[in-house]
C-alpha cells in the first residue's frame, strides 16, 4: 500500500524539509550542521545500498564518487559572487545535479571494467579506484590539490539536504520496488540464473554503478557546500568504510534499516565527541573523566564491525517485511 | 511421432567444446523439432549438462553452431538466449533465495517488460497498469502448479520437490519455446516422479512448447520422452525411439555396470 | 647509469618487503580463499615490537650489532606470529562457514580496530625506529650509494624465502598446507588436521610480515600506527599480480611493484607514487585476472 503513495510521500518530504530550512536561523547552528550531515550520510548510505546491498557488488570505493560531485560543484559555484536567492537556488542545483552527473560518469568507468569481478577481487579493486581518484584530486592544482579548496558560498541547507535524501530514499526504493527492479536483487542471488531468466546482469550491475555514483556525487556536493572547504584526505577509504559500515550495520539491501543506521551512525560520534568534551557526568565524581571515550570512537567503531559479524551479520536494523506486492 | 520436414525448432551443428586439454562435447548434432519431448542421457559425466550450458549460452562452444528458429544463436549471450525463446531450470537448484516465490517468478517477467527505468521511477499510469498484470500472470502461473497459496514465502523456505517445480514455474514465466529441464527428477521418490512426469507432459500440452530432458532415472525419460538421444564422453553414441535406444548395444555397454536401464525380456 | 642501478637497488630493496608481506597474503588466500586485510597492520606491530624490544635486547647485547638486529627480528617475528594465530582464532575461525563477505567485512575491522588501538597505545605520532645494526657503506662510487642496510634487506629477504621454500616444499606440515591450497576437503579427508594448518599459515604469514616491518624500520626509520596501510594494500596487489596462492608470483609481484614504483618516482614524477600500485592493480584485473604466474578458475555451472 505504501509504494502508491510514494509521490505522495515524496512532495511531503520536500515540502516538509522546505518548511523547516525557513525557520532554520532559530535552529543551533551546530545542531544544523549535524543534522546536515545526517542528511548526507543517508544519501551516502542509501546509494551505496543500491550498489552493495541490493545488486551484491562490493564496492569499497564509494567515496571517490562524493569527490568528484564535491569538486565539480564547488569550483561550478566558485565562479560566481552573491547571488539572489533564487539564483543562487538555481546555480546551487545546476552545480550539485553537474557533481552528480560528473560522479556518474565516474560510476560507468568503474563499473564497466570490474563486470567480471566478484566479492573480493571487486572490493580490492573498486577501492584502488577510489584511491586513484583521491590520488588525482591531490595532484590537481586546478582545485588546490594537497592544500585545499576553499568553497565560497555555503549553500546547503535543510531544503537542500534533507530534501536530496528524500529523492535518493525515493529513486532507490522505486527502482527497486518494481518488476524491473527485481533485476537487482536477482543478479545478487545469483548471476547465472539471473542471466538465463533474460536479465542482462552487465547492464543492472553498470546501472546499480551509475545510479549510486550520481547520488554519492550529489551528496558530496552538499558536503562542500556546508564544510567549505575541501580536502582530498577527506575522501580516502576510511571515508569509504565508514559508509560501507552504514550499510553494513543497517542490513544490506535493506533501506529503512541502512537509514536508521546512518542516523545512529552519524550522530553516535558526535555523541562521543561531547562525552569526550564534557568534564564529567551528572551523578558521577571528576575523577572518572569520559574523554577517552571520544578518543576511542574508531576503536570502539572496528569492534562493533568485528562483533557484528559475529553475531548478526544480516544488519541490526533488519526485520521482518512483507512482499511490496501488490502494492 | 513424426518429423515433418519442417524446420526444427534448435539445431544444433557438429557442436564441439574444449576445456584445455578435455574435449566435453565433441562433434554432436542435435535436433529438436516444434512440440517435441526430447530427452538426452547418458553416464555421469557425458557433458549433458554441458550441453545445456552450450545450448543457452552458459558456455560459448570451441566449434560447430546452435540454430534456434532459424537464426543462429552460437556465441550469443544467455540472456539473449531466453529472449529468444529458451528457458532452463538447473541440476542443483538455483531460485533466487532472498526473494519470495512471487518475486522469482516475476522476475523471469522482466524479459517482457514494455516499460524501463524510467516507467518504475515516475510510477504513473502504465507503470502500474502493467505491474498489475503482469502481478495477475505470475499468480495465474502460480495457481495452475499449486504453488499459489506460497507465493509470500520466501523461496528458500519451500520443500525440495516444490522448490524444483518453482524452478520449472518461474523457466515458464519467460515465455519460451524451447524448455530445458536438468534433472527435474533428482531425490524424487516414486510418487514425486509420476506427479513430475504428469507435469511435463501438462506442461508441454498446455504451453504448446517443445522440452528437452537431462535425466538420469530411466523411468521418466523412458515414460515421457518421444526420442532420446545417448550421450557418453561427449559423443552421441544412439538415438531414437526409446524402444530402439533401449535395445541398443552401445547403449547398454555405456550403462553396463549401472543399474538404471531397464532391460526388456522378449 | 648509476642513477638506473641506484632506483634499481632502491626498487629492490623496497619490493623485497613487499614481497615478504605478499607472501603472507598469498598463503592465507590460497588456503582459505579469503583476503586478510589485517595483514599489513601485522607489519606494522612487528616495527613497534622491534622498537619496544630493541632497548631490552639492548640491555643484554650490544647495540648496534648484528646480533641484536637479529634477536630483536627473531623475537618480533615470534610475536606477530602469535598474533597472526590469534586473530585468526577469534575473528576468523567462527567465520569459516559464513559467506566471504562476512569475513571480508571482520577482516576490514581487525585491520581498523589494530590501527586505531595502536595509536591509543602507541600514539600516534611517528616514533624514531632505534638503529639495529651498525650501518656500513658498502659502494659509494660517483653518485652510487648502496649501504649496507639495502643489502641486508636483500640478504635477510634471500634466506628468509630459502627457508619459507624450504617449509613449504620439505616438511609434513609444508605438504599439508599445499594439499589444502588444492582442495581442502579431500585434505581433511586424508586426515590434514585442517585447524593446525590454517593457525600455522598464518602464523608463518605473520612472522614474515613482521621480519618485513623490522627490515623497513631499519631502512625507514619512522613509525607510527598507520604505517602498515599503504604497503599492505601495495603488497596484496602485488600478490594478486603474481597470481593470488602462487607463492614465487607473490615474491615476483612484489618485485616489479617495489622496482616500478621506485623508478616512476625517481624519473617521473613523486606525486603520483601510491598511483602506481593501483593502476597495475587494475590493469592485470582487467587483462589477466589470474596474475602473472596463476591459474585460472572456471566456474562449475
Amino acid at each position: 500500500m505504501k509504494f502508491r503513495y510514494a509521490k505522495l510521500l515524496l512532495l511531503v518530504a520536500l515540502a516538509f524539509s522546505l518548511l523547516v530550512s525557513l525557520f532554520a536561523g532559530r535552529i543551533n547552528s551546530y545542531v544544523l550542521f549535524v543534522l546536515y550531515y545526517i542528511g548526507i550520510n543517508i544519501i551516502l548510505a542509501v546509494s551505496l545500498n543500491l550498489i552493495n546491498g541490493y545488486t551484491g557488488q562490493f564496492s569499497l570505493g564509494h567515496a571517490g564518487f562524493m569527490a568528484v560531485g564535491a569538486y565539480t560543484a564547488a569550483v561550478i559555484t566558485n565562479r560566481f559572487g552573491d547571488l539572489n536567492p533564487f539564483a543562487a537556488g538555481t546555480l546551487f542545483l545546476g552545480a550539485l545535479l553537474a557533481g552528480g552527473l560528473l560522479a556518474a560518469v565516474t560510476g560507468l568507468l568503474v563499473g564497466l571494467p570490474t563486470l567480471r569481478l566478484r566479492g573480493d577481487y571487486l572490493a580490492i579493486v573498486t577501492l584502488g579506484f577510489g584511491e586513484i581518484i583521491r590520488v588525482i584530486f591531490q595532484n590537481m592544482n586546478a582545485v588546490g590539490a594537497a592544500r585545499g579548496l576553499s568553497v565560497v558560498h555555503g549553500y546547503t541547507n535543510f531544503f537542500w539536504t534533507f530534501g536530496a535524501a528524500a529523492v535518493t530514499i525515493y529513486v532507490v526504493t522505486a527502482l527497486v520496488h518494481s518488476t524491473y527492479g527485481r533485476g537487482f536483487i536477482a543478479v545478487r542471488d545469483d548471476e547465472v540464473a539471473a542471466e538465463a531468466m533474460g536479465i542482462n546482469t552487465t547492464k543492472y550491475k553498470v546501472t546499480a554503478f551509475v545510479v549510486g555514483a550520481f547520488f554519492a556525487g550529489l551528496a558530496g556536493g552538499l558536503y562542500a557546500h556546508s564544510i567549505q572547504f575541501l580536502t582530498p584526505s577527506g575522501f580516502n577509504f576510511m571515508q569509504s568504510i565508514a559508509i560501507v559500515v552504514m550499510v553494513i550495520l543497517g542490513g544490506m539491501g535493506n533501506t529503512p534499516g541502512v537509514v536508521l543506521a546512518a542516523i545512529v551512525l552519524t550522530l553516535l560520534p558526535e555523541g562521543l565527541r561531547w562525552l569526550a568534551g564534557v568534564p564529567s557526568l551528572p551523578g558521577i565524581p571528576r575523577a572518572y573523566p569520559f574523554a577517552w571515550v571520544g578518543n576511542t570512537r574508531m576503536v570502539i567503531y572496528s569492534l562493533l564491525l568485528i562483533v557484528l559479524m559475529l553475531t548478526r551479520p544480516q544488519g541490526l536494523f533488519t526485520w521482518k517485511r512483507k512482499t511490496p506486492f501488490p502494492a | 511421432m513424426n518429423h515433418e520436414s519442417e524446420k526444427p525448432l534448435l539445431r544444433a551443428e557438429q557442436l564441439t567444446i574444449r576445456f584445455g586439454g578435455l574435449t566435453a562435447v565433441s562433434g554432436l548434432d542435435l535436433q529438436i523439432g516444434r512440440n517435441e519431448l526430447v530427452g538426452l542421457i547418458g553416464p555421469n559425466g557425458a557433458g549433458k549438462t554441458t550441453v545445456f550450458n552450450l545450448i543457452t549460452g552458459v558456455y560459448q562452444p570451441t566449434e560447430g553452431g546452435i540454430f534456434f528458429d532459424g537464426q543462429s544463436i552460437t556465441g550469443s549471450k544467455a540472456y539473449r538466449i531466453t529472449a529468444r525463446g529458451i528457458a532452463r531450470t538447473f541440476q542443483n537448484i538455483r531460485l533466487f533465495s532472498s526473494l519470495t516465490v512471487f518475486d522469482n517468478v516475476r522476475t523471469a517477467f522482466h524479459l517482457h517488460l514494455r516499460g524501463d527505468v524510467r516507467h518504475a521511477l515516475w510510477r504513473g499510469r502504465s507503470f502500474w497498469a502493467e505491474e498489475e498484470s503482469i502481478g495477475a500472470q505470475v499468480l495465474e502461473l502460480l495457481e495452475i502448479f499449486h504453488l499459489g497459496k506460497f507465493r509470500s514465502a520466501p523461496a528458500r523456505s519451500l520443500s525440495y520437490g516444490d522448490q524444483r517445480r518453482l524452478e520449472i514455474v518461474r523457466a515458464l514465466a519467460a515465455r519460451p519455446k524451447l524448455l530445458l529441464l536438468d534433472e527435474p527428477a533428482a531425490g524424487m521418490n516414486p510418487n514425486e516422479k509420476t506427479e513430475l512426469m504428469r507435469l511435463i507432459r501438462f506442461i508441454k500440452g498446455k504451453f504448446q512448447i517443445s522440452v528437452l530432458l537431462v535425466e538420469h532415472d530411466m523411468q521418466v525419460v523412458m515414460g515421457i520422452c518421444e526420442r532420446i538421444s545417448v550421450l557418453d564422453y561427449g559423443v552421441k553414441i544412439a538415438e531414437g525411439t526409446p524402444e530402439e535406444v533401449r535395445k541398443n548395444p552401445k547403449v547398454i555397454e555405456a550403462y553396463l555396470g549401472e543399474e538404471h536401464l531397464p532391460v526388456k525380456n522378449d | 647509469m648509476t642513477e638506473f642501478l641506484q632506483q634499481l637497488i632502491n626498487g629492490l630493496a623496497f619490493g623485497s618487503i613487499l614481497a615478504l608481506i605478499a607472501l603472507g597474503y598469498t598463503m592465507v588466500y590460497g588456503i582459505l580463499r579469503f583476503i586478510n586485510f589485517a595483514h599489513g597492520d601485522v607489519f606494522m606491530l612487528g616495527a613497534f615490537a622491534g622498537f619496544y624490544l630493541a632497548p631490552k635486547i639492548a640491555a643484554v647485547l650490544p647495540t648496534p650489532s648484528v646480533a641484536s638486529g637479529l634477536a630483536v627480528m627473531f623475537m618480533a617475528m615470534l610475536i606477530c606470529a602469535a598474533i597472526g594465530v590469534v586473530i585468526e582464532r577469534f575473528a576468523y575461525r567462527p567465520l569459516r562457514r559464513s559467506p566471504k563477505l562476512t569475513v571480508l567485512i571482520t577482516a576490514i575491522g581487525v585491520s581498523l580496530f589494530l590501527e586505531y588501538t595502536g595509536q591509543l597505545v602507541f600514539g600516534a605520532a611517528p616514533k624514531s625506529f632505534p638503529p639495529l645494526i651498525p650501518v656500513y657503506p658498502i659502494a659509494h662510487l660517483g653518485g652510487l650509494s648502496i649501504t649496507s642496510n639495502q643489502v641486508i634487506v636483500l640478504a635477510v629477504t634471500g634466506l628468509l624465502l630459502v627457508a619459507l621454500r624450504f617449509i613449504v616444499l620439505k616438511t609434513k606440515i609444508g605438504m599439508a598446507m599445499r594439499a589444502l591450497s588444492f582442495n581442502p576437503e579431500a585434505a581433511a579427508l586424508m586426515g590434514v588436521n585442517t585447524d593446525i594448518v590454517i593457525s600455522f599459515t598464518f602464523a608463518l604469514g605473520s612472522a614474515l610480515a613482521a621480519a618485513a616491518g623490522i627490515l623497513f624500520a631499519i631502512n625507514y626509520p619512522a613509525i607510527d600506527p598507520l604505517m602498515g596501510i599503504l604497503p599492505g594494500l601495495k603488497a596484496f596487489f602485488a600478490a594478486v599480480l603474481g597470481g593470488i596462492g602462487n607463492l614465487p608470483g607473490a615474491v615476483l609481484g612484489g618485485l616489479i611493484i617495489g622496482t616500478t614504483e621506485t623508478f616512476v618516482s625517481g624519473y617521473i614524477s613523486s606525486t603520483y607514487r601510491d598511483a602506481i600500485a593501483f593502476s597495475i592493480l587494475i590493469l592485470i584485473l582487467l587483462i589477466k585476472p589470474s596474475g602473472l604466474l596463476g591459474r585460472k578458475e572456471i566456474e562449475k555451472v
